[in-house]
């Protein structure tokens, strides 16, 4: 993975996890030697060409891979400025990207001989990946969701069910993703011997950041390689939704070194930034501190309480994000923005209408801000989005808040 | 000699194990909370732990969770758990108090700002479930040259080769986790736990106390048989959670049932006399 320079952004995390001061491995004792152990099978796997092979394998055939890099041409036409590319990671098996993190996961589960997968989930779209997989090898799978997740995901948990995983609503807490994670955190603790604990984004302990990272750095290594094919030269800006953030480090990644390309990562700002608690935009709402394994930007309160957070996607309703993303805002590569619930929604609608394609509301959120951002550049400016899932999901909640459709 | 090493070398001169208590400062109120550690201190606790409250308690079970939650919706903030340790040991000169929680609210407090504030306080040491010795420079290392003891756990998954490193800054005493699971889960397998504390004595001079688990008077006696110390925390949760209202109020017989438990498992501890260990 690291082949740049010195001086390269590609590069982290050190050895013992860290993005500057961000990452880490706070974790207790008992997962301690469990985290050493998956770092040491980790190294070990991405330098075997077979478990590549076979990883490189199930993403052709199993999940549909490439996926296209498709010409948003009426989008481009309405906003009159950039033209726009999408990253159709939709298109893929289950519907989203979290499938490509998966796979790798589920491989790396399998030289290490472990038989149970536990999985946390907010949306649904990482349980359904982890159940699908676990379906595919024949692996138990336990999946933990908030019970609060549980009612306002429904046809994702029947999904997970119908896959053969187990569904466990998680009451303790707000009963949402974080707590979730913690559950998961609290079985893998006490099923140390069988159990893989396949996280679904680019955050928790040291090693799973940079593995799910690696896992998903084929979004941006595809697009890299489909725009030059496309264009003969590397995109302008690129745009992604951020929850805990790995669908955005996987598209960004690959082009940390090109200084000409602008990234951009959009949170979710929910009713609005200024409204306390009504927000899920860690990076542009909280500061650093330490949860789930990792340092990181966090919502919190002056005693360093964990708030939920609010928006109107259950994918992006996370009160942290992934310690790299934190980094790259501190060190400014990444521009960091953040869209409301309504941006969202209008984006939603726009796309549906004008591209014949409904997305997830989580990508919708990125959407929103090239909606206000395209029209201010040059018609040159090749402007890509990173369209992570797409919208069957989310019908039912964009239903709701137009008042039935 | 700080007062846990003092308190340890008393009890072990008493021929017995330490009987080490944990409750959620602030649970069910503040005013009850300081209640409770003088009537665990009165009741023969030889080592108070009290607990931190966080949102996210990913090392706890139901017990410990429900006690964070309460004592958070009474209004707990890390300030007032150092307020509560500096009543009590106002009164009580002796028994060595630990903070234990996670490491979140202590950075947001500002870690030379806590050490200052806890030493100040009364506290005597500290245990933080999310610090393994990999982040030692977080808070161990500043809080053992601020005189405060760091305790260590050590789990059944510490092997032999890793247990010098989890030993290495670790002081006060080594809290052993009988079982691999949250806190007031499954009921250890004793003869194992004595293999275990056996497997640690081998590594280091300090005192072992042995934790998650033990419920009840008998199951600390079967434990001191081994260990230096018994730790109980979501027994006596247990008990205190039971006399609360359905407001979640609790009175003086919240204090007295915590006390009450406390004694009895004071009496287990004891009553082990057939110490494995000299």
């Amino acid at each position: 993975m690291n082949l740049s320079s010195p001086n390269s952004l590609r590069q982290g995390p050190d050895a013992r996890g860290h993005f500057g001061i961000f990452g880490g491995r706070f974790v207790a004792e008992t997962l301690m030697p469990l985290i050493l152990s998956l770092e040491k099978a980790y190294d070990e796997a991405r330098q075997d060409p077979a478990y590549h092979a076979e990883l490189k394998h199930l993403l052709t055939h199993y999940v549909g891979r490439p996926s296209p890099l498709y010409y948003a041409e009426r989008m481009t036409e309405r906003l009159g400025g950039a033209k726009i590319y999408f990253k159709r990671e939709e298109l893929n098996h289950t519907g989203a990207h979290k499938i490509n993190n998966v796979l790798g996961q589920i491989l790396l589960a399998l030289r290490m001989g472990k038989k149970r997968i536990i999985a946390e989930t907010g949306a649904g779209q990482h349980g359904v990946a982890t159940a699908t997989a676990c379906a595919r090898f024949g692996l138990e799978c336990v999946v933990y969701m908030g019970a609060v997740d549980v009612e306002r995901q429904k046809p994702n948990v029947f999904r997970m069910n119908l896959l053969g995983a187990k569904v466990i609503p998680v009451q303790s807490g707000a009963r949402t993703l974080k707590d979730a994670m913690n559950e998961a955190l609290r079985d893998w603790v006490t099923n140390v011997d069988d159990t893989f604990y396949c996280i679904g984004t680019a955050a928790g302990p040291h090693p799973y950041p940079a593995m799910v990272r690696d896992f998903q750095c084929v979004i941006g290594d595809e697009t890299r390689k489909q725009m030059m094919e496309l264009e003969g030269r590397l995109p302008d800006s690129l745009f992604a939704c951020i929850g805990g953030g790995s669908n955005a480090i996987g598209l960004f990644h690959p082009f940390l070194d090109d200084p000409s390309v602008e990234l951009y990562g959009v949170e979710a700002a929910g009713y609005g930034l200024n409204v306390p608690n009504g927000h899920a935009a860690s990076l542009a709402g909280g500061r650093p501190g330490v949860l789930h394994g990792n340092r990181t930007y966090l919502l919190m309160d002056d005693d360093g309480q964990i708030l939920e957070g609010h928006s109107i996607s259950a994918g992006l309703d996370y009160p942290g994000i992934g310690p790299e993303h934190a980094w790259l805002k501190e060190n400014g590569r990444v521009t960091y923005l953040s869209a409301t619930d309504k941006e969202a929604l209008d984006a939603f609608q726009l796309c549906s209408k004008l591209e014949g394609i409904i997305p997830a509301l989580e990508p919708a959120h990125a959407l929103a801000k090239i909606v206000e951002i395209a029209p201010k550049k040059p018609k040159h400016h090749l402007m890509v989005l990173g369209l992570s899932g797409r919208g069957d999901k989310d019908i039912f909640t964009v239903a709701d808040h137009l008042g039935g459709m | 000699m700080s007062r846990i090493d003092r308190r340890f070398a008393a009890v072990k001169a008493q021929g017995r194990a330490a009987l080490v208590t944990f409750v959620m400062a602030g649970d069910p109120d503040p005013a009850l909370s300081l209640d409770i550690l003088k009537a665990l201190a009165k009741a023969g606790a030889d080592v108070i732990e009290v607990g931190m409250p966080f949102s996210d308690p990913m090392a706890d079970g139901p017990a410990v969770q429900a006690a964070g939650l309460r004592a958070l919706h009474a209004g707990m903030t890390l300030r007032g758990v150092l307020k509560i340790v500096a009543e009590f040991r106002k009164q009580d000169a002796d028994t060595p108090i630990i903070l234990m929680g996670y490491y979140n609210p202590i950075y947001v407090y500002g870690v030379d700002k806590f050490l200052t504030d806890a030493k100040a306080a009364g506290a005597d040491g500290m245990i933080v479930v999310d610090l393994p010795p990999e982040e030692d420079e977080e808070l161990c290392l500043p809080a053992l040259k601020a005189g405060l003891s760091f305790i260590r756990l050590a789990t059944p998954t510490t092997d032999d080769a890793r247990l010098p490193s989890v030993l290495a800054n670790t002081s006060g005493f080594v809290y052993y986790v009988s079982i691999t699971g949250v806190t007031g889960s499954a009921r250890p397998d004793y003869s194992r736990v004595a293999i275990a504390v056996k497997r640690i004595k081998g590594h280091t001079a300090l005192p072992v106390a042995v934790g998650f688990g033990v419920k009840d008077a008998a199951a600390a006696r079967e434990i001191a048989q081994s260990a230096d110390g018994v730790v109980v925390g979501s027994a006596l949760i247990d008990a205190l959670a039971g006399t609360l209202d359905a407001q979640g109020r609790g009175g003086p017989a919240t204090v007295a049932a915590v006390g009450k438990l406390a004694g009895e498992l004071a009496a287990g501890v004891a009553a082990a006399k057939e110490r494995a260990i000299p």
